[in-house]
């Protein structure tokens, strides 16, 4: 009996033990969420006006950049698009429609995530319009068709979750400055628990149609601690109809009826 | 694989069989596949695509059961008569205006494993029960505002044109036309249904948490889990009222209370039961089953909103038939 019990303290294989919840690798369960103004613009920017008639509240909030090295590696031929998107982001940014934000800007955004780790299995739900990835322990296919989220293939580097993502199309945005990138994106993300509350979060992005080099974005996602915290639901493809439909309306509103 | 060999050997002292109970990855205990942590094992891709009808139709009132031979005639029956690529043609017109074909619909030739005629089990007729006065008033109105304003606005239309809930979603979750494809993944504290559809994922806490204030009412539903021996039971309150009603199981309101119950029942299937209450709706009570049957994987992205140019279409066809109807002078 002692034996046992000495078997079962060198396994770390207990009956409600975090180890066998997550097949003995770092338990990244729980609700995480980003602290930084990443989703404004990736790179170190100043405040700034957001849509006039919501003033402050609309606003960029000025925020230190999370690029490693400071400025995306832009190729000369993609300049010309970032910066006809920052002329044109409130009203073209994909965020404004509801749409799926893609990897890796999903993470940073100003919403809560959850990691969702049994032994076999991982599946990653954002708050922000319900967005979800089952990212592929183990896998090495290929991604079978482009989609918003693309392709999760995971492993583990030690005590660090490794994702590859493909399979992204070209129609989401990094952030609300316009940082774009083409259908041939390819995302290396790392999360590494540096404490109990604490996920150190890389990825490293390749794009040869868009960057002249891959460069990767570096921040902490801190664990919500609040008693009960949960992801709510933000269902916004509601929030966005009268943006997307609105001219197709028998009145507009305002209108009497 | 060395808890294993240690619970074998140490059968005799049940505390410790206790304290190692747990330890013994994917195994099964009274027949059922169970977690590490000893909870039964729900993970995986499942599939609850049936061409049991919700309600069993008039035709059948007298019969409960299908025989297996009066099961596959119906397979048949079903599989030809819902075929919308032989749908009979009026002449000169096109086929199939406003569906697909016939190859994007789940067609799965299958009843559920009980062959009973209808997914509602109680009431006994296998229909829905009687809506209360007040909510039959309010479901003549809507229909009746509906006819004189099928798509005014985007709010006109169902939740799922809108891209906003599917009957898969739920609850009750119950099968689409297609994609009724579901994947669970499972931890200590959660029971997470990913739903092909909308990418819509149930996260249910199983820490007894108290369920939201009323006000918090969402599409999905607030779903607070529970163990019950070897039954998962999930029940969900702060659903949002809509008077178009709910995908799937249609009429409700903010009194709406399901309760679920999914209980492995063997290597390829989750049995799965929902009641629905709403005392403001409906007369009684009343519960489906159906199951939950293993699928293959992997279930990929269903965006929805993103793909939704149907609205679209929609409405402006709305304004188009209007516009063409102010032309030669006729009110519609």
């Amino acid at each position: 009996m002692v034996a046992g019990l000495v078997v079962i303290a060198l396994t770390g294989c207990g009956p409600t033990g975090s180890a066998s919840a997550t097949g003995g690798k770092p338990d990244l369960n729980g609700i995480w969420q980003a602290v930084n103004t990443a989703n404004w613009d990736l790179e170190t920017h100043a405040a700034g006006p957001g849509p006039a008639q919501l003033g402050a509240v609309a606003a960029v909030p000025p925020g230190l950049g999370v690029v490693d090295g400071g400025a995306i590696p832009y190729l000369p031929e993609a300049v010309a698009a970032k910066a006809n998107n920052v002329a044109n982001r409130w009203k073209d940014d994909p965020e404004l429609k509801c749409y799926l934000p893609g990897v890796p800007r999903a993470t940073y955004m100003p919403y809560p995530f959850q990691i969702v780790q049994s032994p076999t299995s991982l599946m990653i739900v954002y708050e922000y319009a319900g967005a979800a990835r089952i990212i592929n322990m183990g896998g090495t296919e290929a991604a079978p068709i482009d989609s918003w989220m693309g392709w999760s293939n995971g492993k583990w580097e030690g005590d660090t979750l490794v994702i590859d993502v493909t399979g992204l199309n070209d129609q989401t945005w990094f952030d609300r400055a316009g940082n774009h990138h083409s259908d041939v994106l390819h995302v290396v993300e790392r999360y590494t628990l540096a404490s109990p509350d604490v996920i150190n979060y890389e990825a490293t992005i390749e794009d040869a149609k868009t960057f002249a080099r891959p460069w990767t974005i570096k921040m902490p996602l801190y664990r919500r601690l609040e008693p009960g915290a949960q992801l709510m639901e933000f269902k916004c493809a509601e929030f966005a109809e009268e943006l997307l439909y609105g001219q197709f309306r028998k009145q507009q509103v305002g209108q009497a009826r | 694989m060395t808890c294993l060999r240690m619970r074998a050997s140490l059968i005799a002292l049940p505390l410790l069989w206790l304290l190692l109970a747990g330890c013994s990855g994917n195994t099964s205990r009274g027949g059922v596949a169970r977690t590490p942590w000893g909870d039964p094992d729900l993970e995986g891709t499942w599939n609850n695509a049936t061409l049991t009808p919700l309600q069993r139709p008039p035709a059948l009132a007298s019969k409960e059961f299908f025989t297996s031979d009066e099961a596959a005639a119906y397979i048949k029956d079903r599989l030809e008569q819902s075929n919308v690529d032989r749908r009979p043609q009026a002449s000169g017109a096109a086929p199939n205006v406003g569906t697909y074909n016939d190859l994007f619909f789940e067609r799965e030739p299958k009843v559920v494993k009980s062959l009973r005629t209808s997914l509602v089990i109680d009431p006994k007729d296998g229909r829905i029960p009687q809506l209360v006065p007040e909510a039959q008033a309010r479901l003549d109105a809507a229909r009746q505002r509906l006819a004189l304003h099928p798509a005014d606005g985007p709010e006109d239309r169902s939740l799922l044109e809108r891209c906003l809930l599917f009957s898969a979603g739920g609850p009750a979750m119950l099968p689409e036309g297609y994609n009724s494809n579901y994947q669970i993944v499972q931890t200590p504290r959660y029971v997470v249904v990913l739903i092909e559809m909308i990418h819509d994922v149930r996260i249910i806490p199983l820490d007894g948490r108290a369920h939201l204030p009323a006000n918090a009412s969402t599409w999905l539903g607030g779903s607070r889990g529970h163990w019950e021996n070897d039954t998962l039971v999930v029940e969900t309150t702060n659903l949002r009222s809509t008077s178009r009603g709910r995908s799937g199981i249609g009429m409700s309101d903010e009194h709406l209370r399901v309760v679920e119950r999914f209980t492995r029942s063997d290597a390829t299937t989750i049995a799965y039961r929902a009641t629905v209450e709403d005392p403001t709706v409906y007369t009684t009570p009343w519960t489906i089953e159906i199951s939950l049957d293993r699928a293959k994987g992997p279930i990929l992205e269903y965006a929805c909103h993103e793909g939704n140019y149907g609205l679209a279409g929609i409405l402006s066809g709305a304004r188009a038939e209007e516009n063409e109807a102010g032309t030669r002078g006729k009110v519609r």
